[in-house]
């Protein structure tokens, strides 16, 4: 399995692309940090990479990946090797790859400008956040044979988690704001884990707004040391389940 | 012999100004501070020695000096107040006095001044008692260098620091007050000046004025109290140079203004507040020369709130610089420095060349619809607040900064 790890992060380096994602996460984030005054904006800057940029580099590149070593999964296969074991390999490689790429270009800058709270947590939300958008290019690429089919759907979820979600929660806001729905908002960023890295990153960001009357009940939850840990597990929920549920179609697939 | 006789006269003179002087402590003629207050005559001093003194209620009903030598105690045991000034010309100098009783029909504080003038509270540490010091109908009253602390949980059942009422020409220097329910309290409080406290901790307000008018306070400290201070219906309050941090919570404040007019608001600092400063019904207000930073919300100006002036302040890092909540504008901006400003400066002269609209679209719609400070900060929302500052719909198009600073001012 470690061999397999290792052909897949040799490959990904040859590919050149995440080194450029690297260089770039490093360009943005240090310029973001050094041209402001204050490290603040340079934290907001970083929050939309987090939000924006990393869920996109990752889906897309994941799932062209994918469907581009159709043929050495193929060849894997013809070995003794267990399904479970490739695609394992294949999740890890490209996680790790992109883990690094995160902590090299984002993670420093963070962590020698930001308040080392703020630093931490935006880091390790970068990294959760890329993982959870390699799994859903997992899921989405074995969704489907075609591969402009494949990219499609995973364009449409960036698009989805980082977009229309805001826009669907915004409107239902403003349909139900006769109503205490505070609460069921919170259940409701659940649903989507560019909600809640960004509700987390805020608490700390914003934190004297979080505190005002209607941040309280954000505050009250997200703020607890038992809220954020369930956070990080609903977060670390919207990697397992997308990754299991493509092993299980990969396993059953006809290839 | 001319000068002999002066020098004796003068003598006589200055004996009988300063009265004569009586010790009380352990071994020496008196042992109890009421006997000695009792056997004084006006204008006596009486020097109270290192010890714990557990008199019940003592009543300063005359003309007195009373010092406190090496910080004896004064118990009050939880049971009465402990020291009454019944008296003009009081001094009271140098006492720890501690534990009044706790009473909410009669308000027994640590030491109470009852319809008295010229009353001087210097030095004391006042600890654990159900008020510090307490005025009513005082004039010309100095309350100065003590330190006040209270261990008090709730609202209800602790009193105010300093509390001062129906009185006039007050001073309040240089005190410490931790814990209580309001650190310096004002009801119908006129022409007195509040210079250089520090009110921490407090379960209210640091600072509470109500119908207390031409007065000033200056260079003070509040930090972390309940919901920050309040300067409500009064008129021609004088506000410069002080520190108003950390008041975080549902309801906090920074400043909370109601129903205020004629007033001025220069040179403070407001910072890592949920709200700076909030206003409500209040009327020609001049705020000048304030740094507003790391606020959740840097001034929330409410419709009700006509002819006030913002000018010359500095609005750095908030999360929202600016808030209200109608449409209705009827207050000037002029010449601020807002760090979230994004024009440009072509001719040079430090101030942009584009008005800048302080009030952002978001913080219009959490005005409106609170649980939406959900998607602070998504790109669904940068995006409206970009879209709505280049073509104002939603916000007020008068709620504008004309000349907005390129650079912050130096504060």
């Amino acid at each position: 399995m470690n061999r397999i790890i290792k052909y897949v992060i040799i490959d990904i380096l040859k590919n050149k692309i995440v080194v450029a994602y690297t260089i770039m996460l490093a360009v943005l984030s240090w310029s973001a940090f050094s041209l402001e005054d204050s490290s603040t904006k340079g934290m907001l800057t970083l929050l939309n990479i987090i939000l924006l940029t990393v869920p996109l580099v990752s889906i897309l590149f994941t799932t062209i990946y994918i469907y581009n070593s159709a043929e050495f999964i193929e060849l894997l296969l013809s070995q003794p090797i267990a399904r479970k074991k490739i695609w394992f390999s294949l999740f890890i490689g490209l996680s790790m790859s992109f883990i690094v790429s995160f902590i090299i270009g984002a993670g420093i800058p963070l962590l020698i400008y930001a308040p080392i709270n703020t630093g931490v947590m935006m880091l390790l939300l970068g990294v959760i956040i890329s993982v959870v958008f390699i799994s859903i290019a997992f899921l989405s690429s074995i969704t489907t044979r075609d591969k402009a089919k494949g990219i499609g759907m995973s364009i449409m979820l960036w698009l989805y988690f980082c977009l229309l979600f805001d826009g669907i929660v915004l409107f239902l806001l403003f349909q139900f704001s006769d109503y205490p729905i505070e609460k069921i908002m919170v259940i409701i960023t659940a649903l989507s884990p560019v909600d809640l890295a960004r509700i987390l990153i805020l608490l700390h960001l914003d934190v004297s707004a979080m505190l005002g009357y209607t941040g309280a009940i954000f505050k009250d939850f997200f703020g607890t040391t038992l809220g954020f840990l369930i956070s990080l597990c609903l977060l670390c929920l919207w990697f397992i389940v997308p990754y299991w549920i493509s092993l299980v179609r990969f396993r059953k697939k006809d290839l | 012999m001319n000068r002999f006789f002066y020098i004796v006269f003068l003598f006589f003179l200055v004996h009988n100004v300063l009265g004569k002087t009586i010790v009380v402590g352990k071994g020496q003629p008196y042992t109890k501070i009421k006997t000695a207050v009792h056997v004084a005559s006006p204008g006596d001093s009486i020097i109270v020695l290192k010890g714990v003194y557990k008199e019940g209620n003592i009543v300063i009903d005359k003309p007195l000096s009373l010092v406190g030598k090496n910080l004896p105690i004064l118990d009050g045991q939880k049971k009465y107040e402990v020291l009454s000034v019944k008296s003009n010309n009081v001094t009271i100098d140098g006492f720890v006095i501690q534990r009044s009783s706790v009473a909410t029909l009669d308000d027994p504080g640590g030491i109470k001044v009852y319809n008295s003038n010229y009353v001087v509270i210097q030095n004391c540490i006042l600890e654990d008692n159900f008020f510090g010091i307490y005025i009513q109908y005082g004039k010309h009253c100095i309350i100065r260098n003590n330190k006040i602390k209270a261990y008090g949980i709730e609202e209800q059942q602790i009193g105010n620091g300093i509390h001062c009422w129906k009185s006039d020409s007050l001073l309040i220097i240089g005190n410490k007050v931790d814990g209580h329910r309001d650190g310096i309290y004002f009801e119908f409080v006129t022409g007195s000046t509040i210079w250089r406290n520090i009110a921490n901790n407090n379960i209210r307000y640091g600072l509470h004025f109500m119908f207390s008018n031409d007065d000033a306070y200056i260079c003070n400290v509040f930090k972390n109290n309940g919901a920050g201070v309040a300067v409500m219906f009064t008129k021609n309050v004088k506000m410069y140079n002080n520190y108003f941090s950390e008041n975080w919570g549902d309801a906090a404040y920074g400043l909370l203004l109601k129903e205020i007019s004629d007033s001025y608001i220069v040179g403070n600092h407001f910072e890592n507040n949920t709200t700076g400063i909030f206003m409500e019904g209040t009327s020609r207000i001049i705020a000048e020369k304030n740094s507003i930073k790391q606020n959740g919300w840097g001034m929330k100006i409410q419709a009700s709130c006509m002819d006030n002036t913002i000018k010359k302040n500095n609005f750095i890092a908030n999360t929202f610089d600016i808030s209200t909540n109608g449409t209705l504008v009827l207050n000037t901006f002029d010449n601020n420095y807002w760090d979230k400003y994004e024009g440009y400066d072509l001719n040079k002269d430090k101030i942009g060349d584009l008005p800048y609209h302080p009030l952002s679209l978001f913080s219009v719609i959490v005005e409106k619809n609170p649980p939406a400070m959900l998607l602070f900060r998504s790109f669904m929302v940068t995006l409206l607040d970009k879209s709505e500052k280049i073509i104002p719909s939603l916000t007020p198009d008068n709620f504008i900064d004309n000349s907005p600073l390129m650079r912050p001012l130096l504060l």
